[in-house]
């Protein structure tokens, strides 16, 4: 029986009048990786960072190992420690070299020695690949090496589970295969992952489960399977059939 | 007197003159940036006052400002009028320091504070680590040009009697009736002070400059 | 606490003129200053070799020293060799020659702004090299300038605040003068401040106000580098 990691009960988001999601519902077991799609504009960054409280949900809980997060006087600095989050435009320290913005947190947050956290830093950048790539600055880098590193930055805190918020959408064709692969690569380590994005050949591959998001409910989920081959909603095929299309060209032309 | 004499007696006012400064300039960088993070991360309500300090500070001129608070200091304590004159030229930069960080805080994107937050950076830590190190960067260009005003006001405290550069050119300039010579070698002095310092601070710049591929 | 607004009843008439004579070396400093920088940009940008270095030797040296001291250079130090002003002639130069520094500076970065490709444009249809500047580069620079060039006038309203200095009877003279005879430095000055403030946002308010008016659509130092 597989434990879950994380729980959203009946979360609602409000930005003043505007509702961006109401009583949504959500598990995501140890080991899994969940892929989130749906249109733009539909909640699914607002949701990464409602579970990563760096934005406050208006109503509802969430639980991270059975302790509730969102309850009153929660440490919410502690609790982003064990969340990962990459972003879409990789938000890299640009002041710090690759090597720097992995131990920031080591070192301001966990407070380990300088020489653990460059040890542990190093690790962590060559585990996607980067150990070369250490003492460069972001501004150095390519775009695929600087989400390489983001990812590695957030890997460092040891995250119970790690959140991507459309990683590879900013990036070049060309560039965008080298961050799946390390993502990929996580996944089969048993990373606990949720993952907005459109990369539809790495969500039919990698992917327990696809959620389909549309104007703030969850339309429906299920294995990559019963979603692509037998969705209960025209609505899913829909989606999916458009999203196949557009990204699947971006994907040929990458080869 | 010889040349040498009359130059030296002027030069000798520069310990003043960058003393002042050296006073004056620190002491508004510190009232500055504190000002400045009050406005940026302090909400509304501290918004609203800095933005009213700022405002009427700039507003008023630096000789004005500095006469203001010079008698009012030295109303309430005993304080030597370098000390009265310099920290007082300190709260008039502070006004427009406070400007020049803001405006560094503000440009290094919102965005980097949410990726330190992300990490698990507490919010002061993220302003530590991750804000402030790149507004600082920003800010070297327009804070020299700030610390070259800062040099040239220092002259303002002539008219406190402080025995700087200009108040010496002016000494001697009347026992030897020489004002010419004796004006013209002050403005050397000051021309040099503010081009040395310039200069160093866009050495500083360029030291700190970020890496990146064209 | 607020007894020093009761000097306005007293001293009003006073500050009304020291504010008169301020607004006056503000005026004439900024027209001398505009004519001069304007000049000395035009030298920076389109001269031959020696005269950009002479005019960037000017603009360097009048911004790298004090007001003041350029003042009684020519206050105190002319006559020395037979070229004395009268105080208020005085300011006016000294006022003038400083802020065609900073003129200069706004009006060649709005020239460079504007750019070679204005003068190719300008040379290839045949107009001269001066023609290009008269009639295509400096109508678009002016506009362009405007609004950095505008920290000028405001610039230069509280630096005029020193030429008291020199027994120019400005308001800041005003002041000094009510606060001799009342003894209440602190009081005083804090009249001639408000004198000051009021000014300053006054031409602000004018400064914001041609800058609607004179904008061109679409037009600004962003769009056009
Ligand atoms: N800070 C904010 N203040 C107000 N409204 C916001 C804020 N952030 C997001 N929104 C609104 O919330 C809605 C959902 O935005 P969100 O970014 O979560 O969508 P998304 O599904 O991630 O879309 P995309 O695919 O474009 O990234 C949008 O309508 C957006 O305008
Ligand atoms: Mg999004």
């Amino acid at each position: 029986m597989p434990e879950p990691i994380l729980t959203i009960k009946n979360l609602t988001k409000k930005y003043g009048e505007n509702v961006i999601f109401q009583n949504l519902d959500l598990t995501v077991n140890e080991g899994d990786t969940i892929v989130i799609i749906g249109p733009s504009g539909t909640g699914k960054s607002t949701l990464l960072r409602c579970i990563n409280l760096l934005t406050r949900p208006d109503d509802g809980q969430i639980w991270l190992d059975n302790k509730e997060i969102t309850a009153r006087g929660t440490d919410e600095d502690k609790v982003r420690q064990h969340i990962g989050m990459v972003f879409q435009n990789f938000l890299l320290f640009n002041h710090l070299t690759a090597l720097g913005n992995v131990k920031l947190g080591l070192d301001k947050v966990k407070k380990m020695s300088d020489k653990e956290a460059t040890e542990k830093a190093m690790h962590e950048l060559a585990r996607v690949g980067l150990a070369d790539r250490a003492d460069h600055y972001p501004g150095q880098l390519s775009g695929g090496q600087q989400q390489r590193v983001g990812i590695a930055r957030a890997l460092a805190m040891d995250p119970r589970i790690m959140l991507f918020d459309e990683p590879t959408s900013a990036l070049d064709p060309e560039l965008i295969g080298e961050v799946l692969e390390v993502m990929r690569q996580l996944a089969l380590e048993g990373m606990t992952m949720l993952v907005v994005t459109h990369e539809m050949g790495f969500a039919r591959e990698v992917a327990d489960r696809i959620v389909f998001m549309e104007k703030g409910y969850i339309v429906e989920q299920g294995s990559p399977n019963e979603m692509f081959n037998h969705p209960k909603f025209p609505r899913t095929r829909e989606f999916l059939w458009k999203i196949t299309e557009l990204y699947g060209k971006k994907e040929k032309e990458a080869d | 007197m010889d040349f040498g004499q009359f130059i030296s007696y002027i030069a000798s006012g520069t310990v003043y003159t960058v003393g002042v400064t050296l006073v004056a300039l620190p002491s508004g960088l510190l009232i500055g940036t504190i000002l400045a993070l009050l406005y940026v991360y302090g909400g509304k309500a501290a918004a609203r006052v800095m933005n009213l300090y700022s405002t009427v500070f700039r507003g008023i001129p630096p000789l004005v400002l500095l006469f203001i608070l010079y008698f009012a200091v030295t109303k309430g304590i005993n304080l030597s009028a370098f000390w009265a004159g310099s920290l007082s030229l300190g709260i008039v930069s502070s006004a427009y320091q406070m400007e020049i960080v803001r405006g560094a805080l503000l440009s290094v994107s919102g965005d980097q504070l949410m990726a330190a937050r992300a990490i698990g950076l507490s919010r002061l830590q993220a302003i530590r680590y991750v804000v402030l190190p790149q507004a600082v960067r920003l800010a070297i260009p327009p804070w020299s040009n700030e610390a070259a005003i800062v040099i040239k006001d220092s002259s303002l405290v002539y008219a406190l009697g402080v025995p700087e550069i200009l108040r010496r050119a002016q000494l001697i300039g009347a026992s030897s009736q020489r004002y010419l010579l004796a004006y013209l070698s002050a403005a050397v002095i000051y021309f040099l002070l503010v081009f040395g310092t310039t200069r160093l601070l866009a050495m500083l710049e360029k030291k700190l400059t970020i890496p990146s591929n064209p | 606490m607020l007894t020093w607004l009761g000097y306005f009843e007293r001293f009003g008439k006073n500050f009304l003129h020291g504010a008169g004579v301020t607004l006056e070396l503000t005026a004439i400093g900024l027209a001398i200053g505009f004519v001069l920088g304007l000049l000395l940009a035009l030298a920076r940008c389109f001269g031959p070799k020696w005269l950009q270095q002479v005019a960037g030797a000017y603009i360097a040296v009048f911004r790298g020293t004090p007001l003041l001291v350029q003042l009684f250079i020519i206050y105190y130090g002319l006559p020395e060799i037979g070229i004395a002003f009268s105080q208020n002639m005085a300011a006016y130069l000294a006022l003038g020659l400083n802020s065609a520094a900073y003129q200069a500076e706004y009006l060649r970065g709005s020239i460079n702004a504007i750019g070679a490709a204005q003068m190719q444009a300008g040379r290839s249809i045949g107009l001269s090299k001066w023609q290009t500047i008269r009639y295509v580069i400096l109508p678009q620079a002016l506009r362009l300038a405007l609004p950095s060039w505008s920290n000028e006038p405001i610039s230069l309203l509280k630096t005029t605040a020193v030429v008291f200095l020199i027994a120019v009877q400005d308001l800041m003279a005003e002041g000094k003068r009510a606060a001799t005879a009342t003894f209440d430095f602190v009081g005083v000055y804090l009249a001639v401040a408000l004198v000051y403030l009021v000014m300053v946002f006054a031409l602000d308010a004018l400064l914001k106000f041609l800058e609607r008016k004179t904008k061109i659509p679409g037009m600004d130092i962003e769009t056009s580098r």
